[in-house]
Order: structure tokens, then C-alpha cells, then sequence
């Protein structure tokens, strides 16, 4: 790790006992809670919805990555993020492609021309390559980085907190869709893992693994595998308590579960009006609140008759106040620079003009950036863990600790 | 602690009653042991326990079953989860949550306990169990024993006077078996806990039991004093069956026990000689592998490993989780990915790679039954698959069913293969693979979740299969299977072949390998009760 050095101080070294420890000041080595990570990232990707000036959107996505390589733990999620630059190219680029098929012959400035494909008259509006022009490329790109700037956003969130850490801090009312999410993503490992088995001993019978038969072939034992686990994994769950609620009346559960119902659904309304620059404007931030407030209030009465307790819950500090709040500032930065000045926020392609920085969105990714240094640095593993990687087979490396001892043992008897 | 008054326990669709008016009291500290044949219900038992028959698996329950004064009419498992913990045969299926830490503190979750109670007996679980260096690994991560270990470490957070353990070393290495047992022994030790146990390979555990419950498969249960329970029953661990050829009472439980009883019986045998196993062939190979490489992601499962297989020859293929047997196995099959070396196997087509055929050819060369026979099953009867079979490598009709009644006796042809026994699901998987008569035939762990007798029938099947001329090997756990069928033993580590030579060469070299019996009578090289039997009655009718 190369951030001993925080903020001019030498940060304590990284041990169990301090992560373990109370969080002073969030200078020693914590992970944040999820949530603060997730609240900024979404600040951030509301503010690349918010312009499609390339230079603040590359702005962001640097800061972003600079975040997620100071910030990020060693954790196998963590390295997801170089994932999410690629797939960001890769929205860019098809963007790009899908201008030169489509799109012929907007903008003037035409830099070469690719035979176009004639269509029948019913098709008539959409053209098959054509002369492809200079503007009609910029569109595309601008499009294309607006999109994949927002995707990296959420990558970054997803390195920077285990997605499933987030699932855990879900209030107590969503407590079993929680549960249920968080068999599902890892049942789904299971059945990747099981379609190859079988799909393996299929061909050790001389199936080629072709067609509607081998898919039966297939599809039968996994299915059985599946369920046959799932059962297992119910029986499991049922004999170590889970579900042990006491009675509650029919009436309260249908109160509450129509408040969280009604709430989210105003979050979900109020979320697009915020994003959709054209919906009128209260059903933007209001309706967002409304929601959001709803949504609480059931899920606190919700909440009061769980009798369930949490191991070693996320904790809301000084610092998840900051990183969270930094994405905030971002996004509402980025509005006011749009509200101020929107031909900036949205620089014209046609025609073409060199794209240009305000203060303000400076200011924005200033702030963006802001939490590589200000979140404390993240838990570092222990030495012994370090010394066996988790992917190198660990199955003989750390068994081979005590060579059967016992057996020895039991022979000299 | 746990009292049975005359259950009954009847599965809708059965004809017979799975457990017929059972009659049981287990009091507390004991560690009692179950076992019986495949199917005689003891994971009914097991699962009665906590009250997973009926409210789980449906079914009617007679009479009642009581847990420290609590019914499990009334109470289901949730609401037994802080007397009794359950940890299955796959730990893995029951994981919950995905780290260490997370799952041993679900339970205590669910019983709503304070987070300071939870933080401290995380803590300890991890050191009571010799776990805490693992605490941050992902569950999926961890080696067999120490998956078991961790579920074992998340019932007991939740402080239960009593643990169920169904098989919960069937699918381990004998080390990390002997982990886990003393881990449970420790337990019933120190923490006073109640432990029920169910485990097919007596000879691991029937040392440490204070109590064996038999069930002989007709709805009865045998409680009493192990030795004096084993005396009457069919199945029993190889040190038992010695104990019954040498005339000793009581019956030797342990090494120890049988070894301060063995010299009378090392003097009669000190003129004879242990039979040696079949010579090492120098003929032909039936398969030569050469150099062979696999490499995962991170990992070299298989480090430039050479491998003969001599017709008429078994070779047990030994070695930790996770050392490279499978990955092996599957790469000399042609079937599983091969980074670097050669294959040839000599059959009736000449020498050929395996690898280089198409998949239905392959099988014709070398036949691989894998780890879960049941991959190899997709249709819904006995009869289907064997006429497949047959379609499959152009043998004429019936030569698959012919095949599947020499291996196991009358298996109705109008059965779905899921509803199978373990040890029928694998002579069906066999007779399959063999329909294409392949010279060189792999057994990738064939005997898990075998009980005594399935595993006999299994030796009598691969000794046909040697007889007739094909090589097989088989990779495998069991050290006293291996001591019964193997000429021939290679033990692999970390990719490579660490050990080669014949049967008792390689297992008297090794405590770790070496069978009950052999430890009985070190420094005399005996293998199995069967060889010292033969050697009694040679010197019987020459004394």
C-alpha cells in the first residue's frame, strides 16, 4: 500500500486492532460505509448526466479512478473497476460506429465518404452509411462519454464498497428481500459453476453440446442441481433461526407495506424528474422527498417489531458525512453551472466550437475528487493474509501448516 | 436432552414407515454416533431432531420428539435454533452469508442477540475452532475442512446444547477429517455439548462414541454401548471385523485398543508371508501420459506429471483436496483442459490421443466416471439411459442393461435415476461408460456416501473390470478401499507426483495412508482383514 503518508501525518499502521477499534476523527484505516460510497458516486453521475461538455466528463471519470486507486481495498470486487473503463470505451466506440452506419450526412464538414447502401422506400429516413461528416462523429462521442462516464461512476462505487455491504445496511423491514438478493447473487456463481460441470460430463458420454437435445441434456441436471441446493440451503437457513418474527396483525403489515410501497415509487418518480431535464419541475426534487420521507416512515414502523439484531452494523462517521456530501455538492455544483451558464454545459457540435471549462464546473470536480484524500485510507489485510493470495488453490498451502499431526500421533499409539 | 417417545415417521408417498415407534433417551454430554445402510433413515433421525421432519421435509411424525422440554410439535427448527444446531454434508450449500466472520454471526442475528455478546463470541468460536486466521476469506475460498469447520463454528455461536453432524467428513481428506473430528471431540469434552452424529466410515469416529444407534433399515433402531452394538451388525470398521477374526472380547474400537491385543495374534502370523501385490508390469501401457500440464487462472493444477497404466491393473490415484487428481483425471480423459503434454492409449485402434477425437470417440478409449455420477443422467428412467447409451456408441440394443445387471442387482428399469441410491446411481453412471468398452477406465471419488456393503460390491465390480483385461483408476480418500482393490498407489501434491509404488510400499510408508489394519499389525506389512484371514487359515492347517 502506498498511502502511509495522509495529509502530512504519518497514518498509524494498518492493523486489525486499529480497524477493529473506535473510529477517531476517521484518520485510522476504516472502511466506509457503503452507502457514502454509493451517495457519491450517484452525486457524481448525476453531474455527467448534466452536461456533455468533454472536458468536465473526462475531469470526472480521472477523478473518480484517482478515488478508486487511493480508496479501494484489496478485495476481489475491487479490481472490477478496470472493467468498467473498458466497458466506457466501449460505449463510446459503438456510439461512434452506430453514427457512421445510421446517421449519414448531418454537419458540413465532411471528411469522407463510404458507399451508401440504398434502401427500399418504406425505410425511407434512415440512411446506411453515406458521407460521414465531422459533427455527426462529435455527437456521437460527446453522447457516447456522457454514458460511459456515468457507468464508470457506478463502477467506482462498486470498487470502493462490497455491493453486498450495501444489501446488509438496508433497514429492518427490507430485511428478508435483502436476504433473498443476497442468495441470488450467489447462487448465480453456483449455476455458472454447475452448467460447466455438467455440460463437461456431457461430452464425456459423446453429446457434442449442440442443439435442442443437449440443451436438455443439460438443462435437466443443472435445474435438479439447483434446486436440490436451494432445498438445502432452506433447510439450513430455516434450522438456524432464520424468520423467527413474531405474530403480527394483518392490518399493521398492510400499512406498512403500503407506505414503503408508495414511498419508493415516489423516489423512483421523483429520481427521473431529477434526471429528465424536460418532466415538469415538481415532480423533480419534491416529489423525490415526498418519497424518500414516505418510504422512512414505513419503513420505521416497519421496523420496530423486527426482533433481529446486526453484527458489527456500518456506522455513519464524520467522514461517510464527508464523501457522501462531496457527491452531493458535485451534482448540485454541476446544476447551478448549467442553470448559469447552459451553453457551456452543452457545447454545440454544429457549429464546430472548442469546448470550454467555467469555473464552477472546476469547482464541481474539485469537490468530486475531494474524498481521495479526505476518507480515511482503507483496512489493509494482515500479513499472513497477504502471504497466501485467495485465488492460489489455498486448499494444501495452509493444511500443510499441521501435517497430520494427529494421524501421527494416533499411529505411534 | 433429546427424547424420542414412539416416533413414527411416515413419508407420504413410502410404503413403509421411514422410523417405526422409536424409542430414545440421549442425555446430555454424549456423543452419539448413527449409523446404518443408505436409506435406512438416518438422515430422518437426524433431521427429527430439530424438527425438520416433519415441518421441512413433510410427512407425518407420530408420537413426539422433545428437545430439553421443548416439542418439536409446537416448535419448529427456527424456534429451536438456539438448542440445536444442524450442519449438513455440504457446508457449502448451507452458507448463508459469503465471509467467515458474516456467517458465524447469522445465526446470533437471527436470535437477535446484542452486538456485544455477537462480537465476543465470534471471537472466540474463531479460536475454539482454529479459525481466526480466516476470518476476512471468502467462504468459497476455504479448503473442505475448513468449510466444515466454519459451519460448524456458526451453529455453536449461538451457544446450542446440542449439534447434529449429518456426514460431516464424507466429502474430506483423512486429515482434514481427523481436523474436524477432534474439533467435535473437543467439543463434547470441554463444552459438555450433546453431539449426534452420522458418518458411513465407522472407523473414524466409532472410537470416540460413548453411544451407537444402528439402524438396520426396517424402521428399527439398535441403541447401546458401541462394541456391544457392532458385535451383531453386518457393517463394521475393519478394526471390528479383525477383532471378529481374532476372537477378541470386546470388540477393539480403536488402534490403540486392538493394538495392545495384537501381539498373540502378530506371533501366529510371524512365518507368514503377506501376499505381494501383482508384480509391476513391464509390458505394454494401456495409456501413457506424458508430461502433462493443467493450469487454472492463478493456479498449475497439474505440474508436467507422467502417468502408465498397464492393463489388468488398478491404480488408486491419492492426495489432498485440491492436489490435482481430478484436474488429472480429466485431462487424460481428453475431456477437461490440457496446457501441455501427450496422451496415448493403445487399444484396438492403435495408439491414440484421446484428445484429438471427437467427444464420442474419445469415450471409446477412456471412460471417466466423474465426481457426481448423477451429471452424467438426464432422462427419466433406468431404461432410457441405457438405450441412449447403447445409441450412443453404436453397441447393439441391451448391451448397457446387460452391463448395469452384472454391477448391481435388478434395478427397476421404470425408476428415475434420481431416485436412486448413491451406490445404484453409480453402477448405472459405470454401466453407461462401459457400454463403449473403453481399455483405460477413471473413477473420480466413486465411493463417497458408499456404506460398507455398496463399497464390497464396488471392490468386486473394479476387480471384474481388471479381470477383463482394462486398466482403472481411481481416485479416492478412502485408505482401507485403497488396501482392498489398489495394485498400485501415486499420491499427488501441489500438481506433482509425489509417491509411486505399489500398494503396500507406499501406505505402510505413511501414517496418513496407512489402513486400521496395518497399524494393528506394524511392523508386519497386512493390508486388510481379508489378507490376515487367509494367512490365519493357511497357518490353521499347517499348524
Amino acid at each position: 500500500m502506498t498511502e502511509q503518508v495522509t495529509a502530512g501525518k504519518v497514518a498509524p499502521p494498518p492493523t486489525q486492532v486499529a480497524r477493529s477499534g473506535p473510529t477517531i476523527a476517521g484518520r485510522l484505516p476504516r472502511a466506509l460505509h457503503p452507502g457514502a460510497w454509493w451517495l457519491w458516486a450517484l452525486g457524481l453521475a448525476t453531474a455527467a448526466n448534466h452536461t456533455t461538455n468533454p472536458l468536465p466528463l473526462a475531469l470526472l471519470v480521472a477523478a473518480a479512478a484517482l478515488v478508486v486507486v487511493r480508496r479501494r481495498t484489496d478485495a476481489p470486487w475491487a479490481f472490477a473497476f478496470r472493467l468498467y473503463l473498458v466497458l466506457g470505451g466501449m460505449v463510446v466506440a459503438m456510439r461512434i460506429v452506430f453514427r457512421l452506419v445510421f446517421g449519414g450526412g448531418q454537419g458540413d464538414l465532411v471528411l469522407f465518404h463510404l458507399p451508401e447502401i440504398p434502401l427500399p422506400a418504406w425505410a425511407a429516413g434512415i440512411r446506411l452509411f453515406g458521407p460521414v461528416a465531422a459533427e455527426q462523429l462529435l455527437g456521437g462521442f460527446y453522447d457516447g462519454l456522457r454514458l460511459a462516464t456515468m457507468l464508470i461512476c457506478l463502477g467506482a462505487a462498486n470498487a470502493l464498497a462490497n455491493p453486498k455491504r450495501l444489501l446488509r445496511a438496508v433497514p429492518g423491514a427490507l430485511y428478508a428481500v435483502s436476504t433473498a438478493v443476497v442468495v441470488a447473487l450467489s447462487v448465480a456463481p453456483q449455476l455458472v459453476e454447475s452448467v460447466l460441470r455438467v455440460r463437461r460430463a456431457r461430452r464425456l458420454r459423446g453429446a457434442t453440446g449442440k442443439g435442442l437435445r443437449a440443451l436438455r441434456g443439460i438443462a435437466l441436471p443443472v435445474l435438479a442441481d439447483a434446486l436440490d441446493r436451494s432445498l438445502a440451503l432452506a433447510a439450513a437457513m430455516d434450522s438456524r433461526g432464520y424468520g423467527r418474527t413474531a405474530a403480527i396483525p394483518a392490518s399493521h403489515r398492510a400499512l406498512t407495506g403500503g407506505l414503503v410501497l408508495a414511498g419508493l415509487v415516489g423516489v423512483c418518480v421523483g429520481t427521473y424528474g431529477l434526471l429528465d431535464a424536460t418532466v415538469p419541475s415538481y415532480l423533480g426534487l419534491p416529489m423525490l422527498l415526498t418519497g424518500l420521507t414516505t418510504a422512512v416512515v414505513g419503513m420505521l414502523l416497519a421496523g420496530r417489531r423486527v426482533d433481529r439484531s446486526r453484527y458489527r452494523p456500518d456506522r455513519w462517521g464524520l467522514a461517510d458525512v464527508v464523501v457522501a456530501g462531496c457527491g452531493v455538492v458535485t451534482a448540485a455544483v454541476t446544476a447551478a453551472a448549467g442553470s448559469v451558464d447552459p451553453a457551456r454545459l452543452y457545447p454545440p457540435v454544429s457549429p464546430l466550437t472548442w469546448p470550454e471549462l467555467t469555473p464552477l464546473m472546476l469547482l464541481a470536480v474539485v469537490v468530486a475528487v475531494a474524498p481521495a484524500w479526505l476518507a480515511p485510507p482503507p483496512p489493509t489485510r494482515t500479513a499472513e493474509r497477504t502471504s497466501t493470495p485467495v485465488t492460489a488453490a489455498p486448499a494444501g498451502a495452509i493444511r500443510s501448516a499441521t501435517p497430520g499431526r494427529d494421524l501421527q500421533r494416533e499411529a505411534h499409539r | 436432552m433429546i427424547d424420542f417417545d414412539q416416533v413414527t415417521v411416515h413419508y407420504a408417498e413410502a410404503r413403509e414407515p421411514m422410523l417405526r415407534e422409536v424409542n430414545l433417551h440421549i442425555p446430555e454430554g454424549e456423543l452419539c454416533l448413527v449409523a446404518g445402510r443408505t436409506g435406512a433413515g438416518k438422515s430422518t433421525l437426524l433431521r427429527a431432531v430439530n424438527g425438520l421432519v416433519p415441518h421441512f421435509t413433510g410427512g407425518t411424525l407420530y408420537g413426539t420428539v422433545t428437545v430439553q422440554g421443548r416439542d418439536t410439535r409446537r416448535f419448529p427448527p427456527r424456534d429451536l435454533a438456539d438448542v440445536v444446531g444442524v450442519v449438513g454434508q455440504d457446508p457449502l450449500a448451507g452458507f448463508v452469508t459469503d465471509t467467515v466472520e458474516e456467517e458465524l454471526a447469522y445465526g446470533m442475528e437471527q436470535l437477535a442477540l446484542p452486538a456485544a455478546v455477537m462480537r465476543k463470541r465470534v471471537e472466540e468460536t474463531l479460536d475454539l475452532l482454529g479459525i481466526a486466521e480466516l476470518r476476512d476469506r471468502p467462504l468459497r475460498t476455504l479448503s473442505g475442512g475448513q468449510q466444515q469447520r466454519v459451519a460448524i463454528g456458526a451453529v455453536l455461536t449461538s451457544h446450542p446444547q446440542v449439534l447434529v453432524l449429518d456426514e460431516p467428513t464424507s466429502a474430506l481428506d483423512p486429515t482434514a477429517a481427523e481436523d474436524v473430528l477432534s474439533t467435535v471431540t473437543r467439543l463434547v469434552h470441554d463444552l459438555g455439548v450433546t453431539v449426534v452424529l452420522a458418518e458411513h466410515r465407522l472407523e473414524r469416529v466409532v472410537q470416540y462414541a460413548d453411544r451407537l444407534l444402528y439402524l438396520p433399515g426396517d424402521g428399527t433402531v439398535v441403541d447401546g454401548e458401541p462394541a456391544a452394538v457392532l458385535a451383531g451388525v453386518d457393517l463394521a470398521p475393519p478394526l471390528v471385523e479383525l477383532g471378529r477374526v481374532a476372537g477378541w472380547t470386546p470388540l477393539p474400537l480403536s488402534v490403540r485398543d486392538a493394538r495392545r491385543r495384537a501381539s498373540g495374534l502378530r506371533q501366529r502370523l510371524a512365518d507368514a508371508t503377506p501376499p505381494s501385490p501383482a508384480p509391476a508390469r513391464d509390458g505394454t501401457t494401456a495409456l501413457a501420459a506424458r508430461r502433462m500440464v493443467v493450469r487454472y487462472p492463478g493456479t498449475v493444477a497439474v505440474a508436467g506429471v507422467d502417468l502408465d497404466l498397464y492393463p489388468g491393473q488398478v491404480v488408486a490415484l491419492m492426495g489432498r483436496n485440491g492436489s490435482g487428481k481430478s484436474s488429472l483425471l480429466w485431462a487424460v480423459q481428453g475431456g477437461g483442459p490440457r496446457q501441455g503434454g501427450s496422451v496415448t492409449v493403445t487399444g484396438a485402434d492403435g495408439a491414440v490421443d484421446p484428445r484429438t477425437l471427437p467427444a464420442g470417440r474419445a469415450r471409446r478409449q477412456v471412460g471417466l466416471v466423474p465426481q457426481t455420477p448423477g451429471d452424467l443422467l438426464y432422462l427419466e428412467t433406468v431404461d432410457a439411459e441405457c438405450a441412449q447409451a447403447d445409441r450412443e456408441s453404436d453397441a447393439p440394443a441391451g448391451t448397457c442393461r446387460a452391463l448395469l445387471d452384472q454391477l448391481a442387482s435388478a434395478l427397476p428399469g421404470d425408476q428415475h435415476p434420481r431416485d436412486l441410491s448413491e451406490g445404484q446411481r453409480l453402477a448405472l453412471a459405470l454401466a453407461i461408460q462401459l457400454t463403449a468398452a473403453p481399455p483405460v477406465v477413471l473413477l473420480d471419488e466413486p465411493t463417497r456416501g458408499l456404506d460398507y456393503l455398496a463399497k464390497r460390491q464396488f471392490s468386486t465390480i473394479v476387480r471384474r473390470l481388471t479381470a477383463e483385461g482394462r486398466a482403472v483408476v481411481v481416485a479416492t480418500h478412502d485408505v482401507e478401499l485403497v488396501a482392498a482393490v489398489a495394485d498400485r498407489v501415486v499420491v499427488m501434491a501441489q500438481g506433482e507426483i509425489v509417491a509411486d509404488g505399489t500398494t503396500t510400499e507406499v501406505m505402510l510408508a505413511s501414517p496418513a495412508f496407512a489402513p486400521q489394519v496395518a497399524k494393528v499389525m506394524a511392523p508386519q506389512s497386512w493390508l486388510t482383514v481379508d489378507q490376515v484371514t487367509g494367512a490365519l487359515a493357511v497357518a490353521g492347517t499347517r499348524g
